[in-house]
């Protein structure tokens, strides 16, 4: 193929100024000594510290890290076993549960979220109402209803993630050769070892990528949660609300920091991806010597 | 042991109770009203929101269009390069998506305000006072932001990726023997581009259509921070209805069941539209 010509050279660098400004912008203003978020009036530090003494930040970082944390986890749980199932379907049920798993994916955030919220709206009163009749007909006071809180949020994490882990295991389950299940289990290993020990460990890069796609969708997400959260206030939640007057320097550290974050796995994944690929190179020789060797 | 679909079933409940569920009390919403009757009384006032129904139309599709004509060389440009050169800059479009998008589009704001990093250069580098001589004005700041570009601009730097990767994708795995196969048979470049790599990458660019169109028409935070509230959209009306001072879900549910028709259409067309390609391309 040809070298990319000085045009192309010129496209790539203008598109990556045009998606990197606003982040250097965030980068830079973080160590901007004043509250202005235009103009530079020194450099400190301040707001590094500052930012893990606000309580409302670190309590929503925390709400974040741990509703992503648990919503990914769990989908991808749920979502591996799911995947296998899917796997084992007929033909024409398998398209149909596909098409269901793929409503999250393609419909729009806002509409996904707003419908969630309707359902938590609608169980919560009619809980309430069933709670009251109940506690007039038994004379003791039952509460069975809920609000909107960090319990919903999980439910609508869960819901939009379990979709990406699925997407992504079932193609690994359809490389899969099926007779190492029964091989598996000719040589002795009960149903859950086989899947265990051979099927597992097979289609662990998928899994592996379901999970980081859902974490990755859990943390970045505004929307949904905005719609399910009720009053309990995740990171995006709390930079939406302080959008309405101004944000505090305080946010531009805080993602500073998260971009430093991910900026390093990324170059450490890379890294890594680099050298197995080098040596799948070489093993890869090593393996059609191999072939050939046999077929003499 | 052939029962072992019986696994996908709780997964199937749960998308049954979660989603489905949830969309048809959209439905249910839609077409009630408070007091609980039948009515069509939500669809009737829609007349007065077809301004905000065609802007957001309009400006979902600018975006959509230039994410592509931006996306399309761009992908094109980045799969001639080398291996590794090509995982550092997918790394590299992918690595913003990582920063808050309301933090990336709240720093947008700093940038194009009227007092912002923009015309704050354009003023230290005397170009202002340079217009101003020349052409007898008296202008100290261009205006970008609360402004219909600006929104669109915002769309485009949050969906440019969701178009980027799915192009490149595509064309990456585009089979190098056939464009040699091409250019051995006297295809010139631009021949080999027309009749191969472009009908080749066509599903990538309809994904990527649909993944930039849907989050475009439907969202709500661009808009606020970049429209300045001055071009309200359809993710706001909804917004509004739910969470707002206008509270009304039956109102925002019958919105959101048209806006869910719009995203259903564009859907099928692109796939209508792809299947014929595909076919295209066989033959």
């Amino acid at each position: 193929m040809k070298k990319p010509s000085i045009f192309g050279r010129l496209l790539m660098a203008l598109v990556f100024i045009f998606l990197y400004a606003p982040i250097a912008v965030l980068i830079v203003f973080s160590f901007n000594s004043s509250k202005s978020r235009t103009v530079w009036t020194g450099f400190t530090f301040d707001w590094y510290l500052k930012l893990f003494q606000d309580t409302t930040i670190m309590n929503s970082l925390y709400v974040t890290l741990l509703v992503s944390l648990l919503a990914a986890v769990i989908a991808t749980v749920a979502g591996t076993i799911a995947a296998v199932g899917i796997y084992n379907m007929k033909r024409s049920h398998r398209n149909a549960v596909l098409a269901l798993n793929n409503i999250p994916v393609i419909n729009a955030d806002i509409i996904t979220g707003v419908s969630m919220s309707l359902l938590f709206i609608s169980a919560a009163s009619v809980l309430a109402k069933l709670s009251l009749a109940f506690s007039q007909l038994l004379g003791v006071n039952i509460n069975l209803s809920f609000s909107l809180g960090f319990g919903t949020l999980l439910i609508a994490h869960i819901t939009f993630n379990v979709p990406y882990v699925i997407l992504s295991v079932l193609p690994k389950l359809r490389q899969l050769d099926n007779n190492l299940f029964e091989a598996a289990q000719d040589l002795g290993a009960t149903w859950w070892q086989a899947f265990y020990k051979v099927i597992i460990p097979e289609i662990r890069p998928g899994i592996v990528n379901g999970l980081i796609i859902a974490f990755t969708m859990s943390i970045d997400d505004f929307v949904i949660s905005y719609f399910t959260a009720g009053r309990v206030q995740t990171l995006s939640m709390t930079i939406y609300a302080m959008t309405k007057k101004r944000i505090t320097p305080e946010i531009n550290a805080l993602s500073t920091l998260l971009f430093t974050a991910v900026l390093l796995m990324l170059i450490i994944i890379n890294i890594r991806q680099a050298s197995q690929e080098k040596k799948l190179r070489k093993t890869r020789i090593r393996s059609t010597g191999i072939i050939k060797y046999s077929k003499i | 042991m052939r029962r072992r679909y019986i696994a996908a079933i709780p997964h199937v409940v749960w998308m049954a109770v979660f989603v489905v569920v949830p969309l048809i009390l959209v439905v249910f919403y839609a077409f009630t009203s408070a007091t609980g009757g039948l009515t069509l009384e939500n669809f009737r006032n829609m007349g007065s929101y077809m301004s905000v129904f065609a802007r957001s139309l309009w400006l979902a599709f600018l975006a959509t269009i230039i994410c592509l004509l931006i996306g399309y060389p761009l992908s094109y440009v980045l799969s001639k390069e080398g291996p590794g050169m090509q995982r550092i800059f997918i790394m590299l479009i992918m690595l913003p998506m990582w920063i808050n998008f309301l933090l990336r589009t709240y720093a947008w704001m700093s940038i194009l305000e009227n007092t912002g990093l923009i015309n704050r250069l354009l003023t230290s580098l005397g170009i202002f006072d340079l217009i101003n001589r020349i052409f007898n004005t008296n202008i100290t700041y261009i205006p970008m932001i609360n402004t219909q570009g600006a929104v669109v601009l915002g769309m485009v730097y949050n969906y440019l990726p969701f178009m980027v990767l799915p192009i490149y994708s595509v064309i990456v795995k585009i089979d190098s023997s056939l464009i040699e196969a091409a250019q051995d048979l006297g295809a010139g470049s631009m021949t080999v581009f027309k009749r191969i790599i472009f009908p080749l990458s066509l599903p990538g660019v309809l994904s990527g259509i649909t993944m930039v169109f849907v989050p475009a028409v439907s969202t709500f935070i661009i808009s606020k921070l970049l429209g300045g509230g001055t071009s309200i959209l359809l993710g706001d009306l909804i917004e509004m209805q739910f969470l707002g001072n206008a509270y009304n879900p039956h109102l925002g549910s019958a919105i959101s069941l048209i806006m869910m028709i719009i995203i259903m259409i564009c859907m099928f067309v692109m796939n209508r539209f792809g299947e014929g390609e595909e076919q295209a391309v066989i033959m």
